[in-house]
């Protein structure tokens, strides 16, 4: 019994997993017209990424804050608290300006086009759209998976910038390490590699949970409960294949 | 449609339905709730393809048609949502407005002209700037009218125009149907299940009943029909060959097993 439901557990994975690459490869034939509509992509990078900047920003500056006050208590120990710079950057660049970003993303941007499509599902527009001729997977789905992927790596770059910056409030500002020695320690440490590293780790995340908002969103039950799983799952697939893929890609990059 | 099969999981919707639509007449689909309606226009419009038998439109078999070919297919057609399926976040004019923009490449004083030709049609210009929100459900259905009319359609397809409305509307989409069948042409195709509205404009009507065609012929011949399932439809008695009871256990033995627990 127990094997039997494991197994049925398993293979509704297998199917999710099948039907999400199908997607994928679907979408991405469909993204190559939907560069042919700037006005539309625009429209969305505007949506996932303008309207998120607020949330990201804030939620930059506190994190680089608290990087600040922990990183300082612990190099100091050491006596190497002018190295609270580079701790500060290569930990925003490298993790947490992508992770908490892709988080905050799915959160605020995934959920948003997933009910969106859904709505648009049980509604009938997306088959209306199939009468008119007007292929959905191009008019809907590739602009809102083109302006997640495009958006993302940017919010990233905000938000690690914006981190930074708290982390120097907090270090110079208010512990007192000298801000000469903090702004070049940082720039003397941080290489072009980690940079690329930050934008790879937030392209993949951006492709990973615009695909999953909008699949799930394509695909909810056209009714109020299926929108609203949809866009729970959502969340929930979103931010395990963030952290996991960031292990996986870590562990690459080093 | 000939001897066409579907089944929807492991449910068979149709088995053995044939039905003819006339160019240039209003065509009514009837039947109770669940007698597959819906499914009907979804094979006519090639979004789900039958199991057996054949869908031909203009004439070709839709089955094997090539997604390009179902694309041309579906510019010929035109539909009419039960709930208007406008899209939400554009206003009345640019949902209008919508196909030309897709399919065509005309100046933008061109499509103003068309837009607002078609809305003047079904008596919404002064709604153009209107979101779909904003619209009542009889304006909506006006506006999907406007829309699926604004390609010149040679076919219109109606699904269930006059569920929801308030008498005067009725009256309103009645009329706009009458209108463009006349007017323009179009061939209709109306599925409802309002006796009384669809006699008053439909030239053929087809009953539907378990899966295949029960009765068809003119609003009148239906009305006159003797066949028992024909005759409930038509009367709308509540018991007959459709019977008011979903099947359920005897009555009397469900009420004291209950009883027992």
């Amino acid at each position: 019994m127990s094997n039997g439901s494991g197994n049925g557990f398993l293979l509704e994975g297998v199917r999710r997993l099948g039907s999400t690459v199908l997607f994928l490869i679907q979408l991405l034939i469909a993204c190559v017209p939907a560069f042919a509509r700037p006005r539309l992509l625009a429209h969305q990078i505007y949506n996932a990424g303008a309207r998120s900047l607020i949330i990201i920003m804030l939620s930059g500056l506190f994190v680089g804050m608290v990087l600040g006050l922990q990183g300082y208590q612990l190099l100091q120990r050491f006596g190497s608290e002018e190295s609270l710079g580079i701790a500060a950057a290569l930990g925003l660049l490298r993790e947490l300006g992508p992770v908490i970003t892709a988080l905050l993303f799915a959160g605020r941007a995934g959920t948003a086009l997933t009910s969106e499509i859904g709505l648009m599902r049980a509604t009938d527009q997306l088959t209306a759209m199939e009468i008119m001729a007007v292929d959905p997977m191009r008019y809907v789905a590739a602009p809102r998976f083109l302006g997640g992927v495009i958006a993302m790596p940017l919010l990233a770059a905000i938000f690690s910038v914006i981190g930074l910056f708290g982390a120097q409030l907090i270090g110079v500002q208010l512990m007192g390490v000298d801000q000469g020695v903090f702004w070049s320690q940082t720039q003397g440490a941080v290489t072009l590699r980690d940079v690329r590293e930050g934008v790879v780790k937030s392209l993949v995340f951006g492709v990973a949970c615009s695909l999953i908002a909008v699949h799930e969103g394509y695909y909810a039950a056209p009714t109020a409960e299926g929108v609203g799983l949809a866009t729970t799952r959502t969340v929930v697939a979103s931010s395990v294949l963030t952290l996991l893929l960031d292990y996986v890609l870590t562990a690459e990059f080093l | 449609m000939r001897d066409v099969h579907y089944a929807i999981g492991g449910r068979p919707i149709f088995s053995g339905l044939d039905l003819r639509v006339r160019a240039g007449r209003i065509t009514a689909v009837m039947g109770p709730s669940g007698t597959g309606k819906t499914t009907l226009l979804r094979l006519i419009t090639a979004q789900i393809s039958a199991e057996r038998g054949q869908v031909l439109v203009f004439g070709r078999e839709v089955a094997g048609l090539g997604g390009g070919e179902v694309y041309a297919l579906r510019r010929r057609i035109g539909m009419l949502f039960q709930n208007g399926a406008l899209l939400t976040d554009m206003d009345v004019f640019e949902n209008v407005a919508f196909p030309v923009r897709e399919h065509t490449d005309l100046p933008e004083p061109l499509i103003r002209t068309l837009v607002l030709t078609k809305l003047q049609a079904v008596g919404l210009r002064g709604a153009a700037e209107l979101m779909p929100a904003e619209l009542s459900g009889g304006m909506a259905r006006r506006v999907a009218l406007a829309r699926a009319i604004v390609m010149d359609p040679e076919v219109l397809i109606y699904d269930e125009p006059f569920v929801g409305l308030d008498p005067i509307s009725l009256g309103v989409i009645m009329r706009l149907i009458k209108h463009m069948n006349q007017a323009l042409g179009i061939t209709s195709i109306v599925v409802s299940h309002d006796v009384r509205e669809l006699a008053s404009i439909a030239d053929d009507s087809y009953l539907l009943s378990g899966g295949r065609v029960a009765a068809s012929g003119s609003p009148a011949e239906l009305r006159a029909s003797d066949s028992p399932a024909v005759r409930q439809f038509v009367t709308g008695a509540p018991d007959g060959p459709v019977a008011f009871h979903y099947p359920a256990p005897d009555y009397a033995a469900q009420l004291f097993g209950m009883e027992g627990q």
